[in-house]
């Protein structure tokens, strides 16, 4: 019982940092509709700013992250105007591929510039609280914390603000927005700001739980992925329940398989939702 | 007068063949205009046209005057004309309330009054305010898709079908609301299968035949018309 309530603790720090990319994902697939596989490499090179501040200037991680999350936003722009929005008019697998290809070229980059060693914010030993015997490091809190503010910043986001409204209508309706006057351009400006701020968020929380290297992204793409289509793709409220059970099903699935198969595990979770309920596990929230 | 609207020897359609073949209407402002037709006669690509929504080969289309050929619909938006689309016009897993708003996009000012002059206009959305319009029935996503297009006060409203999936009695209360509408100064323009009824509320109908205008009249006079009835108001 312990070791699944240990595996549930892991599960809970681990869906955390999905949801934050998957909340990306989906929201880019619903403005612009196409999966965006840039978006684990966008992760690895906002984990790479955070190191930046704090290594370089010698800020904390509490203001690293801001400052990664706001340096992330502007590649995610710089790269949308320079490749993707030349691609938008063609066929939404055309900008699929560009992606794929601006994956390998945001990789390639991080490694050229930091190396391909593993890196870690704060040298030391994270010392975990004991509780009834489970142990949660203070990481986590800092972890499941910082995702549970930008997570409901982002709600609010969505549901207060004009844009954040402009963005769920045009995830709904691009031809009812556009004859609203709702200006395309800039709400797909606002979901690479979001898109990319929270992806950069989710690298620097995925460091700091584990450690940082060139494929720190990469690697976490296809759970993010299988978060995505398993709350309906799209769907951004969706991904945040997706997220939370993908990363909490592949960490419990260590308690009977080894740990190596815990891709096999989103992956195979994905291909049931894909079969069973291709709308996604959650239905009317967008 | 300067025409509301004026389109002249209009060519074009979604890049294929040409759906509008030399289209030409125009709008007096305070008019209800019909156009009605058979199935596949242009009549919302027209529309779609006008609003930026479908593609231009040849010809104007003009907005008191000004020229608004090709110009992207948010532009027309801002400009003083709203459409209606006939199918997915509400955003549905928006609130009713959220779906106004977004009608008033492009305002900067307080939109509150034009809110609830709306939900005076179509009583039965005010209940539901906080309701998703994709739980609506359809004659209330009807009034929602009118409301949201009302919300920057237009100076001319294209309605596209705005009767198609509503039942007799709900058709006769849109056209009702049509008028309340066009009596608020706003100059109409509205496609419509149901095209006897239509032609009643109308100060002018028109009807296009192969993307091509082939008779236009005051709507009385095209109910009267034997040829018109015979073969577009079904007998």
């Amino acid at each position: 019982m312990t070791d699944l309530l240990q595996l549930l603790v892991f599960g809970i720090v681990f869906g955390s940092i999905l949801t934050l990319g998957a909340i990306g994902v989906s929201l880019i697939f619903g403005i612009l509709r196409f999966a965006h596989f840039a978006h684990g490499d966008m992760m690895t090179v906002g984990a790479y700013f955070a190191l930046f501040f704090v290594a370089q200037i010698g800020w904390p991680i509490y203001m690293a992250l801001p400052a990664a999350m706001a340096g992330a936003a502007i590649l995610a722009i710089l790269i949308d105007q320079s490749v993707y929005r030349r691609l938008r008019r063609t066929a939404p697998v055309i900008l699929l591929i560009s992606s794929f290809g601006m994956a390998l070229l945001l990789r390639a980059a991080a490694q050229l510039i930091w190396g391909t060693d593993n890196q870690v914010y704060q040298p030391g030993i994270n010392v975990p609280y004991v509780v009834f015997d489970i142990r949660i490091k203070p990481d986590h809190l800092v972890i499941v914390g910082a995702s549970v503010i930008l997570v409901f910043a982002f709600h609010l986001f969505l549901k207060m603000t004009r844009m954040g409204k402009a963005m769920r209508a045009m995830s709904d309706n691009v031809d009812l927005a556009r004859v609203s006057g709702i200006d395309s351009e800039r709400v797909v400006i606002w979901t690479w700001v979001i898109g990319g701020s929270l992806a950069a968020a989710a690298g620097v929380l995925l460091a700091l739980d584990t450690r940082l290297n060139p494929q720190l992204g990469w690697n976490v793409l296809l759970p993010i992925f299988a978060a995505t289509i398993v709350g309906g793709i799209g769907r951004v409220y969706g991904a945040i329940a997706g997220g939370m059970f993908i990363g909490i099903a592949t960490e419990l699935s260590t308690a009977v398989l080894l740990p190596a198969y815990k891709p096999a595990v989103a992956f195979t979770l994905m291909v049931l939702v894909l079969i069973l309920r291709p709308q996604g596990l959650v239905r009317g929230m967008n | 007068m300067t025409a509301v609207l004026e389109v002249a020897d209009v060519r074009g359609g979604y890049g294929g063949a040409d759906i509008l073949n030399g289209t030409d209407l125009k709008l007096d402002e305070g008019e209800i205009v019909v156009i009605i037709g058979p199935n596949g006669a242009g009549k919302s690509t027209l529309m779609k046209a006008v609003f930026g929504l479908a593609t231009i080969r040849s010809g104007s289309v003009s907005f008191f005057g000004r020229t608004i050929t090709g110009m992207r619909a948010d532009q027309v938006a801002k400009l003083g004309m709203s459409y209606v689309p006939q199918e997915r016009n509400v955003f549905a897993s928006l609130t009713v309330n959220e779906n106004l708003e977004m009608g008033a996009y492009l305002r900067d000012d307080d939109f509150g009054p034009q809110i609830e002059r709306i939900y005076e206009l179509f009583p039965p959305l005010n209940e539901r305010r906080r309701q998703q319009a994709g739980t609506l029935s359809g004659g209330e996503r009807q009034m929602l898709a009118m409301g949201r297009a009302l919300m920057l006060d237009p100076k001319l409203l294209l309605l596209d079908e705005p009767t198609a999936a509503l039942s007799p009695r709900y058709a006769a209360e849109t056209f009702e609301r049509i008028r309340e509408i066009n009596a608020l100064g706003i100059t109409i323009l509205m496609v419509e299968q149901n095209a006897r009824q239509a032609l009643e509320h109308a100060d002018r109908g028109v009807v296009l035949v192969m993307g091509e205008n082939r008779f236009e009249a005051p709507g009385p006079d095209l109910l009267a018309n034997r040829e018109v009835a015979e073969m577009y108001l079904g007998g």
